[in-house]
Formats: structure tokens, sequence, C-alpha cells
């Protein structure tokens, strides 16, 4: 669509020129690639900011004006907001900002480990459950049993066996978390399965590796990685809780749970102490739902035939 | 003689049901149950049918993807049905099929470029990449899609040009078979006309055979050769174009092109009302098939079933009026 300017006198005789289109008639303009896929979908665009400024917090968090966040500083106990201490300070005397600053390193790096094993993990199984029909049967019910367990409990045996760290935590809610994505995957390769176009591979001589590769994953990544974000805030909160029952990340490194379990006894005199982290913990788990939801109505094919 | 390109012997393919806890395989959909046909090099064959009575089955079965109950598929004298896979590979690319949704039967992330290349690299038929981009080009000229829209993908078009990439997708595999289930009948009455008569310049240009299953006697009239009328798994009649359409012998036959609209307004043609409902291919009537719903039916029909039998010089009627009293139907 090009703009051409005609010289109205060049024209025969009883020719006009067409009146320029009031601006509610121009053509849409479809925007494609990044720009527009944060243009058409705000939240995608809300929800990305807020997590790309956490994780800069997470990363650069020892230069954005902390201390050491383990520092004891028994004489200035409970300290409220201040200059000096911007969240203010808990019952040991550390710097609750400097914690929280620090937290986030804990909470991102579980929420993203979870949401790449547990996605990676449900991918195999989803995949091997939609494409080997006897072993779906055998997978989806090991599954069920895997889902009829309460993701908090298994985390807390499985912590209960092994030593607290960061580590055990994320194999913990990953393991209650590969039920529900192999379960979405294996849906949506059973559907894919039965689509005209796969059929039509088969006819064209495609080979099954290559049917998988080309026909089936691509199709599978778009709901998978709407999942993955879900998976990701729940595994935030999840770690949350865990550190908040003390069964999650080891009191020595600072979290969101741990500052908060440590707060809970003074909530009612010492609010600040408990809001903070888990303001964060708010905003963090806002941001990774909207990306969500935002990439979920983005991604979906449907949007793309509208256009 | 050379043999027909396509034999089907005795095609049948009878689909598990699933009931019960424990996935107990107690029944069978009987979807086609003995279908025979002989599809020539050039020809068209019109499979027609109400739905549900296992067209598009057989369809399938003839691509075969999926493996048949029991029967021969037999293209050019050699059984494919049971072939083994390098050798079903090579196959494939003479039997292609072109389906009825033009918006599922293409991968919504690949651009045209990739859906045509695919055929064309699996058969390894481009020498080089030149002669891989020069095949796909020209077979955008033979669909007459212009060249530009090889690098979109597929939502950017509309439906019959997608039933276009398809076609063209199909004729990547320089085919002599081309299985076309219910390929016009997803289209606007324009667009349908354009898709059919394409199809008729590539019959006539690469001497293509086609296996069109459809319900649109109107459109099967306008483009097929022979004809053959499904009723739940069972052939009822074969018949070259011009019999089955002047005189069908099948009460089934005759009740279908009765209700063929005309196109002429206020015309009248009395449409034969079959009574009830298609009985359950889980469950088939006992006897002919048709008989809980045939206006002439007689106690033969309910215990025995008739036999494909030879009603004129190429028309094969399944029915046992045929045969008793053959001086009613002539």
């Amino acid at each position: 669509m090009t703009d051409t300017t005609v010289n109205p006198q060049s024209l025969p005789a009883g020719l006009v020129v067409a009146p320029q289109l009031p601006e509610i008639l121009r053509p849409v303009v479809i925007r494609r690639g990044l720009v527009g896929l944060l243009r058409g979908h705000p939240t995608v665009a809300i929800g990305g900011a807020l997590l790309l400024t956490l994780v800069l917090i997470a990363v650069f968090a020892p230069y954005l004006g902390t201390v050491d966040p383990t520092a004891l500083a028994p004489a200035k106990r409970t300290r409220a907001p201040s200059a000096d201490f911007w969240f203010g300070t808990d019952v040991l005397g550390r710097d609750i900002y400097s914690r929280v600053l620090f937290g986030a390193r804990v909470s991102l790096t579980v929420g993203l480990s979870v949401a790449i094993f547990a996605s990676a993990a449900g991918l195999a199984i989803g995949m091997i459950a939609g494409f080997i029909r006897w072993a779906d049967g055998i997978l989806m019910r090991f599954m069920d049993g895997l889902m009829s367990i309460p993701p908090i409990l298994l985390a807390i045996a499985l912590m209960a066996l092994t030593r607290g760290s960061v580590g055990n935590v994320i194999l913990a809610i990953t393991v209650a978390e590969i039920p529900r994505v192999s379960r979405l995957v294996r849906s949506v390769v059973l559907s894919l399965r039965e689509q005209p176009y796969v059929d039509a591979a088969v006819a064209c001589g495609t080979r099954s590796p290559m049917i998988i590769l080309r026909h089936i994953l691509p199709n599978t990544v778009a709901p998978m990685l709407v999942q993955a974000t879900y998976i990701c805030a729940s595994a935030m909160i999840t770690e949350a809780i865990l550190s908040f029952i003390g069964a999650g990340t080891p009191p020595t490194i600072p979290s969101w749970g741990n500052i908060m379990a440590e707060g809970r006894a003074l909530w009612q005199v010492k609010p600040y102490i408990v809001f903070f982290p888990a303001a964060f913990l708010s905003v963090t788990v806002l941001a990774v739902n909207l990306l969500g939801d935002g990439l979920r109505d983005a991604l979906d094919p449907r949007m793309a035939k509208s256009l | 003689m050379s043999p027909p390109l396509l034999q089907v012997n005795d095609l049948k393919k009878h689909f598990p049901v699933k009931t019960g806890l424990f996935n107990r395989k107690s029944e069978f959909v009987y979807a086609v149950d003995g279908v025979s046909f002989e599809i020539a090099r050039g020809e068209t064959l019109s499979l027609v049918g109400e739905s549900g009575c296992g067209k598009s089955t057989v369809g399938r079965a003839i691509l075969r993807l999926f493996e048949i109950t029991s029967g021969q598929v037999i293209l050019d004298g050699q059984r494919i049905d049971d072939a083994a896979p390098s050798t079903m590979r090579q196959m494939r690319r003479r039997v292609q099929v072109v389906f009825q949704d033009p918006f599922s039967s293409l991968n919504p992330r690949m651009r045209v470029r990739d859906i045509l290349a695919e055929p064309i690299r699996n058969f390894g038929l481009a020498k080089s990449a030149e002669d891989l981009e020069v095949r796909v080009t020209s077979l955008m000229d033979t669909v007459r899609l212009p060249r530009e829209a090889l690098n979109r993908r597929p939502h950017e078009f509309s439906g019959g040009q997608r039933q276009r990439i398809g076609i063209a997708r199909a004729l990547a595999a320089e085919p002599e078979l081309i299985v076309c289930d219910e390929a016009v009948s997803a289209l606007d009455v324009s667009v349908k006309a354009q898709i059919v008569n394409l199809l008729q310049d590539l019959q006539s240009e690469f001497g293509l055979a086609l296996l069109f299953i459809s319900h649109d006697l109107a459109i099967v009239e306008h483009m097929t050769h022979r004809v053959a009328v499904m009723y739940l798994g069972k052939i009822v009649e074969v018949a070259p174009r011009r019999e089955i359409f002047a005189a069908p012998r099948h009460p089934y036959t005759k009740a279908l092109l009765s209700a063929v609209p005309l196109p002429e307004p206020g015309a009248q043609r009395n449409p034969i009302i079959l009574k009830g409902d298609v009985p359950s291919p889980i469950n088939p009537p006992s006897g002919c098939r048709f008989h809980t719903r045939c206006p002439f039916v007689f106690d033969r029909c309910r215990t025995e079933e008739p036999m494909l039998r030879a009603a004129g010089a190429e028309q094969w009627v399944a029915c046992h009026l045929e045969e008793a009293a053959p001086a009613m139907s002539s």
C-alpha cells in the first residue's frame, strides 16, 4: 500500500482525484514481530517489564545500596523504615531492604528453574505418552498418583529426607509440577496427531521423527510456554510457603519466605518486616501471571487467523 | 492388459470401541465392511454416500494412514496394505491426498514454500536447490497462485487459496492418484467451481486418477467418470456416470438422487423420503444393511445379504430386487 500523489491537472477531463479517506477508514496497520506483540498485548509488555526489572534487581542486588543481608546488628533491632534502613531492620538487626533484594535471587531462581525443569521433563513424558500408546496408561496413572499428593506435603517429605537447600527446594517443587505439564503436552499431542496436516505429512512420506520435529513440537511450544509461566508463579509461592514453615530454603539464606517467617511473631507491632517481602512476592507473581495471560492470548493460533 | 492403477479387494476396517473401565475391546465399528473397486489410470471414481457411511475411511485406508483389518489394496499390481516401510515410502509418492478442511490441512507454522518442499525433499525429487525452487514456483503457477505467496503462512490465505496450496502439495510428489476427501465440501459455491475445474484441468494435464470422495452429487455429476455408492460400510451400486444419474438401480441410489435439488425454481422431483435413521455401524442390520429403510423391502432382505451383481455393461448393484424381479426394474 503506497501513497501516490496525483497532480489534478494531469488527469483527463471528467476524472477527479478521490478524496483522502477519513482517519477511521484508513487500513489498520498490522505490526508483526516483537513490537507488534507488545503493542497488541499490553499485558505481555507490563508483565514482561515488571519481571525484567525484578530480574535486574536480583542480578545487581549488591550494587543497589545494600549491605550484607546476613550481617547482625543487635543494637539496631526492629527499626522502622528510615533513610538509613529503607525497609527497616528485623529482630536481629539485619537490613530488610538488603534481605528482600537478595531474597529476589532465591525466588526468581526457584521460579525459573522449576519452570524450565518441569517443562522439559513434562514435555518428554507428555510426548512419550502421546506417541507410545502402551506407555500412555502407565505414565498417566503414575502422574495421577503424583497429582493426588498435595505439592506442599510432597515437598515437605522430600525436604525431610534431604538437607534443606535451594537445589532441594527446586527438586521438590519440580516433582510436584511435572504432572501438570505432561498432561497438557499429552493432550496437545493427541489432538495434533489427528490433524489433517499430520496425515498429509504421512502421505507425503515424512518419517516419524520429522513429523514430531516439524509438525508436532512447534505447535506444542505455545501452550507449554504459557503453562511454564503459571508454574513459575506457583513455584515462587510454594517456595515462600516452604520457607515460611521452615521446610524450604535454610534460614542462613535470605528468601522472602524466610523473612516473612521471622517477622511473623512481630506482625502486629512491626508489620513492615512482613510487608516488604510480601509486596515483592505479590508483584513478582502478578508480573509472571500477566505475562502468562498475555502470551496465552498472543500465541493462540485462532488470534493469528483473525488478523 | 496392464493392471488397473488401483485395485481394492474386500477391504475391511473395523475400529475397536473401548468400553468399560479396563478398555475391554468387546465391540467394533464396522466402518468399512467388504469394499471392492478399481480405478483406471486417468479416471475419476466418485465415492458417494451420507455421513458416516465409511467413504472417508476407504480413502484413508488407501493412503495407509492406518492398518486395515483385512482385504487388499493393490497399487499398479503391487500390494501396499502390507508393504514394508521402505517399499511403502516409495509407493506413497504415487498416491497423494487433498483433505476437506482447508484450515487444518496445512501446518499453521510453516511457510507455503516449506509445505510444498516437504514432499519434494522426502522423495528426493529435486536434483539441486535450484531445481527445488523451480519445482516449487511452477507448482504455484500450476494451481494459479502468485509466486510471492510462497513466503507467507497459511493463515494469510482464504479457504479456496488454501485448498489450492493443499492441491499443490499433493502434486509436488508427482502422484498418479489423488484421494480428494471431500476436497470441495467446505468451500463457497463459486470457489468450489474453481477448484473442481482446477482438478479437472490437472487431471487432463498430468493424466491423474482421482478418488473423489463426496456427498455432493451435483459436483460429482459434473466431474466424474464412474460413481460408487456406499451405505453403512458397503458399496451398494457402481456404475458409469451416465447410468447412475439416468438409471439408478439400487433403491438407496434412487433415494439419494431424488434428494438433489433441481436448479429450476419451482421444479418438483417427488423425493423418496427414507424413513428412520442410519443404523449404527457398531451393530449393522442383518441381511441387506439397507433393509430397515428400504421402501421395497421383502423377507429375503432381512436374512440374506445381497452381493454386487452385474446389472448392465458396467453397472453393478447389490440388491435382491435385481435378481428376484428383474422385470420390475427394466
